[in-house]
């Protein structure tokens, strides 16, 4: 006799192992969660005497979102590497599109008490409408989508910590460092304004920042970060489902 | 058929390094089979492949009656593996361990909890199951791992190693265990210690270099060796009935590998020569060493015969 199976049990095994079970006996990855995002956003409003403070809790949104992606690569690196997680469960039923969500949603819990955080921020010092809101939030999505999916399929390619190590400090120069996104682009030297857009963290941060107000972009500009946001997003989930190793060859 | 079925298996990485070649056997759904062999032999890839982590080169493999490689999803409801460097993860409980493994084979919560109790009861470690991972011993981190999987539905396990790095009491207690479970399961082991194959197998596959050099019980291994009795003169003089024989030269005496009857032979001739000797049948460590033609012992070459 078959048995049944349930894909929700599959995704909470990540969610219990990789962020709930790993905050609840470690407090202090609760405490280091909440806090890392703020480190950034305080120093940019203090040095801006405050002028940077709504474009600054927006950026920490974005940046909550793909850094949980950063982290996700090292988390399943470690997974995979040291304690040999993945072998079980690639052997076991659940899937590797199950395994990746469930690991995905498991850094959204784990963002989630600085996200709410963030958001109430952003209620009491942007207003955004709803519409603006529902900009920001799919923004947000689209971004930990690909941060993701990009960290999955650089974690399967890692065979030890240090690897993952390298990754990480790759993905948050080009994820985090080159774009602005708790200030604006215009703020960046000319000549190098064009390296910001290696990132798509740029497009995020530009439709964002359009959406609250605080710069103003052309409607061509604007359907240009969409598009290139959006088709990162669908071609590193491409690459993910055709190289990302599961089952090894 | 059920049980594992395996034709022809071959890796090869870089199309010229072959880490298994032409791999053929068979064994029933019930039992321990154990895989011996010396490091890099491809034990660890062959049970990879067998568990759906890597994809053969060539060949195929069922298990009952499931293509390995075509149908691995099936094959992945069947089984259950502890890979060889898997550890307990530090940061959560052993209870927490086996529910987050069964969680992942799809079982309910309340389902899940409930069997990792009874699981990490039944291997004796349930007064452990609210310990962090990092404050317990590594006999008991290893039978965490077993529990994890026995917790499961499975009942084709995969076992990497399971005991290396234990200390010999955590060792005997996870062969006990092992020898409770195989009338229930098959277990497929890998390992480095000749005694706890000889111990618990069923069936033991002697690997070298990618090659299955032969497999079988240990009857059959001592039958296919052509050598089924040990003697081991405990005298520095070679004793006169084994003037003419060709043997092994260990501290303090001489070793005779040979067939059942000359064994017998010799043995009258020696206890008429009131010589000091014993006589046992071939261990899996002297198969082994005459299979993967490997000796730590030096050769005194002194006649024909069919010894080594």
């Amino acid at each position: 006799m078959v048995m049944k199976r349930s894909v929700g049990s599959q995704l909470l095994a990540s969610v219990l192992v990789n962020s709930i079970y790993a905050m609840k006996n470690y407090p202090v990855m609760f405490i280091n969660t909440l806090l890392a995002p703020f480190s950034i956003l305080i120093v940019i409003i203090l040095v801006s005497h405050g002028g940077l403070l709504q474009v600054g809790i927006e950026g920490a949104l974005i940046m909550t979102t793909i850094t949980a992606g950063i982290g996700l690569q090292a988390d399943l690196s470690h997974l995979k590497n040291d304690m040999k997680l993945q072998d079980m469960v690639v052997s076991s039923p659940t899937t590797s599109l199950t395994y990746v969500a469930g690991m995905g949603l498991s850094e959204l819990v784990f963002s989630a008490p600085v996200m709410a955080v963030l958001a109430v921020l952003a209620a009491i010092f942007i207003h955004p409408t709803l519409v603006q809101s529902l900009i920001i939030v799919a923004v947000m999505g689209i971004s930990f989508i690909f941060s993701i999916v990009l960290g999955f399929v650089l974690s399967t390619f890692t065979s030890d910590v240090l690897q993952s190590w390298g990754f990480t400090g790759i993905l948050s120069v080009v994820l985090t460092t080159l774009p602005p996104v708790y200030y604006p682009i215009s703020y960046i030297p000319q000549p190098f304004q064009i390296l910001a857009y290696i990132s798509p963290t740029t497009y995020a941060a530009e439709i964002v920042q359009s959406a609250i107000g605080f710069i103003s972009i052309s409607t061509f500009n604007l359907a240009v970060d969409w598009v290139v946001l959006v088709g990162v997003c669908i071609a590193l989930v491409v690459i993910a489902y055709k190289k990302a190793l599961w089952r090894e060859p | 058929m059920r049980g594992v079925v395996c034709k022809g298996i071959s890796k090869t990485y870089d199309r010229k390094t072959y880490a298994l070649r032409n791999m053929s056997f068979s064994f029933p759904d019930r039992g321990i089979v154990a895989m011996i062999g010396r490091n890099g032999a491809g034990k660890t890839t062959l049970m990879r492949i067998m568990a759906t982590e890597l994809m053969p080169s060539k060949g195929s493999a069922t298990i009952n009656g499931i293509d390995v490689v075509k149908e691995p999803g099936r094959v992945r409801e069947l089984i259950a593996i502890v890979p060889q460097e898997a550890r307990v993860m530090p940061w959560l409980t052993p209870r927490q361990t086996v529910l987050s493994y069964l969680l992942y084979r799809g079982f309910g919560y309340h389902e899940a909890l409930t069997r990792a109790r009874r699981s990490l009861g039944k291997l004796g470690i349930g007064k452990f199951e609210n310990v962090l991972g990092h404050k317990l011993s590594g006999g008991t981190k290893r039978k965490v791992l077993v529990a994890t999987v026995l917790a499961s539905e499975a009942k084709i396990i995969f076992l990497d190693e399971p005991t290396t790095g234990l200390d010999p009491i955590s060792r005997a207690e996870v062969w006990r265990l092992l020898q409770r479970l195989k009338s229930n399961y098959l277990i497929f082991l890998t390992t480095h210690y000749l005694e706890e194959a000889e111990l618990l197998a069923d069936s033991i596959g002697i690997i070298d270099r990618g090659k299955l050099l032969a497999m079988g019980s240990i009857d059959e291994l001592r039958k296919k060796a052509g050598q089924q009795y040990s003697i081991r003169v405990t005298q520095e003089v070679k004793p006169r009935s084994l003037r003419g024989y060709k043997t092994t030269k260990f501290e303090g005496g001489h070793q005779l590998m040979t067939s059942e009857k000359k064994a017998f032979e010799l043995s009258d001739k020696l206890i008429r020569e009131k010589a000091r000797f014993t006589i046992n049948p071939v261990s899996l460590e002297d198969i082994f060493y005459r299979f993967a033609k490997k000796s730590i012992e030096s050769e005194e070459t002194s006649g024909g015969g069919d010894e080594w």
